[in-house]
């Protein structure tokens, strides 16, 4: 082996290796996955402002000002960015959704809201809380019932 | 309508039809914190600086700045300069391209941003955006006539440390910048910033003049000379109280008076600045589109 194929191939190595820490990277902030990375003292917080009327409307208008532009204003979500109704989110303990609000998952496109004061966040948190959880129906059933609608339409022309 | 209104009036309709958001970043006009924009997002910002260098004439210097939330750790910015000396000229002064870049993924108590900046700029600019080097009151001096025909061609970088404890946020920049085209010397500078907004909770009903729309911060920065002279001596220091106020849904108004610490400083600058955070930028051509 001469010496440009020797370094061809140690480029094609660090190719593959940068690669293959992408392909981590993207998988580390898989839906759902950065749930393992919530240290114990974070689940265990509590919400100083649940269930508070006050703190909630309060949270709709910062959710409708920094939040609405990916999750929707419905929350729920769109294309890649997450529905927050759903039950895997509003199953998450209150303790959990702040930690992802302070260090987001900046691999996924989720920012870090750390420059909202605490307070901020966890009226945000509450107000999410109160929308409960809707399923939506998943991909294959919408698009099952949208071949079916067609079918009927052109049955119908 | 006379022509010197027509590209105001269009850029007040252009920012107008399009909701915007309160940028979560703190008020700082040098500090830089570890705030970044949110992706996809785009930031029009006006920054204007305002002095009367003594035995020189009055300048406003002026910069354009257009922020894009490229991904959620990386953050790309764009200036165009000018500036208007009294007695003297108005004069484009040049442009900057910056990149920001968080390395670490998670929140720190301390929270590293590298930040890589592009500058052609003459020497007739008055942006006055970061402080470096040996700068001094006798650089505004210089007529825009003769300013104008020396173009610096630099690459700026900085190590911004940031953090946040209970809503403060406390931000420290260190600066060097090295001229491209000539062997000079490389230069360096710092600023360091500290802000808090006056109320940490949001109220239940919207409201303008409330204190959770209004943040105070204060910024100290300066010149560290360069590598054959470091330090503070010969080169220009300030201190500049900011309050900011953010209108619901609306632009962020910061304005700040700048104090020179020493001789070789402006006595007072004022600086003033227009933000508008505009939401999905792409998103809205793509339904515009549509």
């Amino acid at each position: 082996m001469n010496l440009q194929q020797a370094s061809r191939k140690r480029r094609n190595r660090g190719y593959r290796l940068a690669a293959g820490l992408a392909a981590l990277l993207v998988c580390m902030g898989a839906d759902g996955s950065w749930l393992r990375h919530v240290p114990a003292s974070y689940r265990r917080k509590t919400n100083p402002y649940a269930g508070q009327a006050d703190a909630i409307a309060a949270g709709r208008r910062l959710f409708l000002d920094h939040c609405a532009q990916c999750h929707q204003r419905d929350a729920m979500g769109k294309g890649k960015r997450p529905s927050l109704r759903s039950a895997f989110v509003q199953h998450a303990t209150d303790g959990e959704l702040f930690w992802v609000l302070r260090n987001g998952i900046l691999s996924r496109g989720m920012p870090s809201w750390s420059m909202l004061p605490e307070p901020e966040r966890w009226q945000i948190i509450a107000y999410v809380k109160s929308l409960g959880p809707v399923t939506r129906p998943s991909e294959h059933e919408t698009s099952a019932a949208n071949a079916r609608f067609s079918a009927a339409s052109r049955w119908r022309d | 309508m006379p022509a010197r209104y027509f590209w105001p009036v269009v850029a007040l309709l252009v920012v107008s039809a399009v909701p915007g958001a309160v940028a979560q970043e703190p008020p700082y006009f040098v500090t830089y914190s570890h705030a970044l924009e949110e992706p996809g997002n785009l930031e029009i910002s006006m920054k204007n600086a305002v002095a009367s260098p003594k035995y020189g004439n009055t300048f406003a210097g002026g910069a354009l700045e257009l922020e894009y939330g490229a991904t959620a750790w990386w953050t790309s910015e764009f200036y165009l300069s000018g500036q208007t000396t009294a007695n003297d000229s108005t004069v484009f002064t040049g442009f900057r391209w910056e990149n920001r870049f968080r390395p670490l993924f998670r929140e720190h108590f301390i929270n590293p941003v590298l930040y890589v900046e592009y500058e052609n700029l003459n020497e007739a600019d008055r942006s006055l955006l970061e402080v470096v080097g040996h700068d001094s009151i006798a650089d505004y001096r210089i007529p825009n006539a003769l300013g104008r025909q020396v173009t610096e061609r630099s690459l700026e970088t900085k190590l911004i440390l940031s953090s946040n404890v209970r809503g403060w946020n406390i931000s420290e920049n260190f600066i060097s910048e090295k001229d491209l085209n000539e062997s000079d010397p490389a230069e360096f500078g710092y600023a360091v910033g500290v802000s808090r907004p006056l109320a940490l909770a949001a109220g239940p009903r919207p409201c303008l003049f409330c204190r959770e729309n209004f943040v105070a911060a204060v910024e100290v920065y300066g010149g560290l000379g360069d590598t054959n002279g470091f330090g503070w001596r010969a080169t220009s220091q300030y201190l500049g109280p900011i309050i900011a106020f953010s209108v619901p849904g609306g632009p962020t108004i910061a304005f700040s008076p700048n104090f020179g610490l020493n001789d070789n400083s402006l006595g007072v600058l004022y600086r003033f600045s227009v933000s508008y955070e505009v939401q999905q930028i792409f998103g809205r051509f793509h339904r515009f589109f549509r």
